[in-house]
């Protein structure tokens, strides 16, 4: 039993291939289905995202089964082999299962460790277990591959910083503010940037918006959109003293808020904090206004600046991370080797019984004058022997399943004793279920 | 015995206080919980020596420098370990364990023998008035440490620069908060163990206020804790004042009662 993921992501391919090869939800099971028919491929589940295409599959013979998904991919997206080949990776064995758990934690994804990525995973697997073509090895890779995503999250601080403009806005707003609930945001002037930092901060519980723009009009639009209110613009300062918030982003070539306006509107909130964010260029907020108490001003530098910060702190992570993966990949190698185990000392057993009870009929046969109790002996005597001789290679087996070459000893036992190996595998399939 | 529990009290901290600094400088979370346990486990080992020094002098243990030292820690993990259940403030410990350390290292500086109390000083009130005057300490410590905090991360975020401590340092919000409540409650211990100090010196020596230098010095102190919590309700001081103030007072307080303390000898210089 072999996993292995073929696939091609942001680093392999540029998007113009990545495009051609994504899979549309609703084609998946079709897809599945047309990968689990080929003879190598026993389960499959196809990862399709923008920046991805990968099927991960438990193919019984490892070159072939690779060689199956390849033909699969390029037949299937009608693209000759000879111009996606440079683009595939294959991670077959340990490999495969790390990749997985890198990309379910994030690990491999263009933003480090963002954590939209489990979802598709997730979704990716739900889809194979619909179409029946999870097994006992998906189900247990992927079930893993979740649990050390989890781990990952709680034990790293990987995903616990933001790593964009608007994001940041909202989590230096939490260091300064605490909970969010109740805090009144006010937007002055109306750009992109300004309403998604305005969309972030009403998700993080933001309680009201007042938007003033020069254009009233869009300002009323705004505020029916955020569900906020409306001001003249040249009212905003009025405003400002029930404000924690302030988004500038005007296209005023002076600055529109002063040290002195703040230091008035100060004493007014008695002093609670006031943060200003000012992402207009040039700026909206004089920097001054940051050197009075309890007012922090980040302009969009500075915005930036945090950015850059929290990715070098998820780059420290994400060694953290990787020593996770590590682990938890020793972990499971253990099973999926001992998994091939078990059909085969079944199979040995049964190979020795039948001869055994062949050979005890034949015994019994000639010797038609025997007591039941004489025959009774005998069996005992047979059972005990097979018992005895299989004793030392059934263990050797399962222990040696655990170590590097534990495939060698599984086929050496299927060729001394003589046993079937397709046999073998079929049982296993059944073991799993498939 | 209360000797051997004092060095593994030590030890404890010392430990924790190490793995706090990992922590700090690694951001994992691993470390301040391991961190955590270290200090519960000081606690306990801190416990024991205070009870057995209790039985062993046959009175309570904070006639000496060493003593009031020893049940100062005591009482401030004590308080550490409360706010830690009802705040999720990770970061206090690695603020808490070097203070408590600090405490235990300079009361190992100092004679360590039982020596008996001065039998006019032998009351009920003697508990009291010295368990109600270090928890308001232990109080005035924690508003201490969160102004620190305070101060750290209002440093980051006014000068924008975002690294460091800011990943651990909680909200500027949070920390103001609980250096207020801190106040709140070590005011009125501060308070009571004046009051009760004057009614068990009436009991003694028949004086409510005899003007030593530690009831002095307890007066300046409470003044200076007046005048901030009078800021705070209503001029409206807040944040980095509020901060800044607290720790002021707070290295007012302990460095009259070590200052005192070692000039004089004794809690009240009354010993020796």
């Amino acid at each position: 039993m072999n996993i292995v993921t073929v696939g091609l992501n942001h680093r392999t391919a540029p998007v113009e291939i990545r495009e051609q090869f994504a899979f549309r939800e609703e084609e998946l099971p079709r897809a599945l289905r047309r990968l689990v028919n080929h003879y190598n491929i026993n389960e499959a589940v196809i990862i399709s995202t923008c920046n991805r295409v990968e099927v991960i599959g438990v193919v019984h013979d490892m070159e072939k089964g690779v060689w199956e998904v390849k033909k699969f991919l390029s037949e299937y997206h009608d693209i000759p082999y000879d111009d996606i080949k440079d683009h595939l990776y294959v991670h077959a064995g340990e490999d495969c299962a790390r990749h997985l758990f890198r990309v379910a934690c994030g690990l491999d994804s263009m933003v480090m460790g963002e954590p939209q990525i489990l979802g598709q995973v997730k979704d990716a697997y739900g889809m194979a277990v619909q179409s029946n073509t999870a097994g006992t090895v998906i189900n247990k890779l992927f079930h893993k591959a979740f649990s050390v995503a989890k781990r990952v999250r709680t034990e790293t601080r990987i995903g616990a910083s933001s790593v964009s403009v608007s994001s940041v806005a909202v989590e230096l707003a939490k260091k300064i503010f605490g909970e969010l609930t109740g805090r009144t945001v006010m937007l002055i002037g109306a750009g992109e940037m300004a309403e998604l930092s305005a969309r972030s901060l009403l998700g993080a519980g933001v309680k009201e918006i007042i938007i003033a723009n020069r254009t009233y009009e869009r300002a009323v639009e705004l505020a029916k959109e955020f569900r906020g209110r409306a001001i003249m613009f040249r009212e905003f300062s009025h405003y400002l003293k029930y404000t924690d918030i302030v988004i500038a982003s005007t296209g005023s070539p002076k600055f529109i808020i002063r040290p002195e306006d703040v230091a008035g509107v100060m004493k007014e909130r008695k002093h609670c904090p006031m943060f200003f964010i000012d992402i207009a260029v040039p700026r909206n907020i004089d920097p001054l206004v940051n050197n009075i108490d309890n007012a922090y001003v980040f302009d969009i530098d500075d915005l930036q600046g945090v950015v850059e910060a929290n990715l070098k702190e998820r780059l420290k992570e994400a060694e953290q991370a990787e020593l996770i993966v590590t682990e938890e990949i020793d972990g499971l190698y253990r099973w999926v080797r001992s998994l091939d185990v078990v059909p085969t000392i079944i199979a040995l057993q049964q190979r020795l019984e039948g001869i055994r009870k062949a050979e005890l009929e034949r015994a019994l046969s000639q010797l038609k004058n025997l007591s039941d109790r004489e025959r009774k002996v005998l069996d005992a005597m047979t059972q005990a022997m097979v018992k005895k001789i299989l004793h030392n290679p059934v263990t050797c087996i399962k222990q040696e399943a655990h170590s590097v070459e534990g495939d060698t000893f599984i086929e050496a036992a299927i060729k001394l004793f003589g046993l079937e190996e397709e046999e073998i595998i079929k049982k296993a399939r059944e073991a799993g279920g498939n | 015995m209360d000797i051997l529990f004092f060095h593994i009290t030590a030890a404890f901290y010392f430990f924790a206080t190490i793995i706090y600094i990992i922590y700090l400088l690694t951001h994992r979370e691993g470390f301040a919980r391991a961190g955590g346990y270290m200090v519960y486990g000081g606690f306990v080992a801190h416990s024991i020596t205070i009870i057995s020094r209790w039985f062993e002098a046959g009175r309570t243990p904070a006639a000496t420098m060493h003593e009031s030292l020893t049940l100062f820690a005591w009482l401030s993990i004590l308080l550490y370990i409360v706010l830690s259940y009802r705040y999720r403030v990770m970061v206090l410990g690695a603020f808490v364990a070097p203070f408590a350390l600090f405490l235990l290292i300079t009361a190992s500086f100092l004679p360590k023998e039982i020596v008996p109390l001065a039998p006019v000083l032998e009351s009920y009130w003697l508990p009291v008035h010295v368990g109600l005057a270090f928890l308001g300490n232990a109080f005035f410590a924690m508003a201490c440490i969160f102004g620190i905090m305070y101060l750290i991360q209002e440093r980051y975020l006014k000068s924008r620069k975002i690294r460091g401590l800011y990943f651990v340092l909680p909200s500027l919000e949070i920390l103001d908060e609980l250096n207020y409540r801190c106040l709140t409650y070590g005011f009125p211990l501060l308070t009571l163990a004046i009051i009760t100090g004057a009614i068990w010196s009436e009991y003694a020596f028949g004086t409510y206020w005899f003007w030593g230098a530690r009831q002095i010095w307890s007066l300046i102190t409470w003044f200076l804790y007046a005048a901030l919590l009078h800021g705070r309700l209503t001029t409206g001081w807040r944040g980095r004042k509020s901060a800044i103030f607290s720790v002021a007072a707070f290295v007012v307080l302990l460095g009259s009662f070590l200052f005192i303390n070692f000039l004089i000898g004794g809690a009240h210089g009354l010993l020796g």
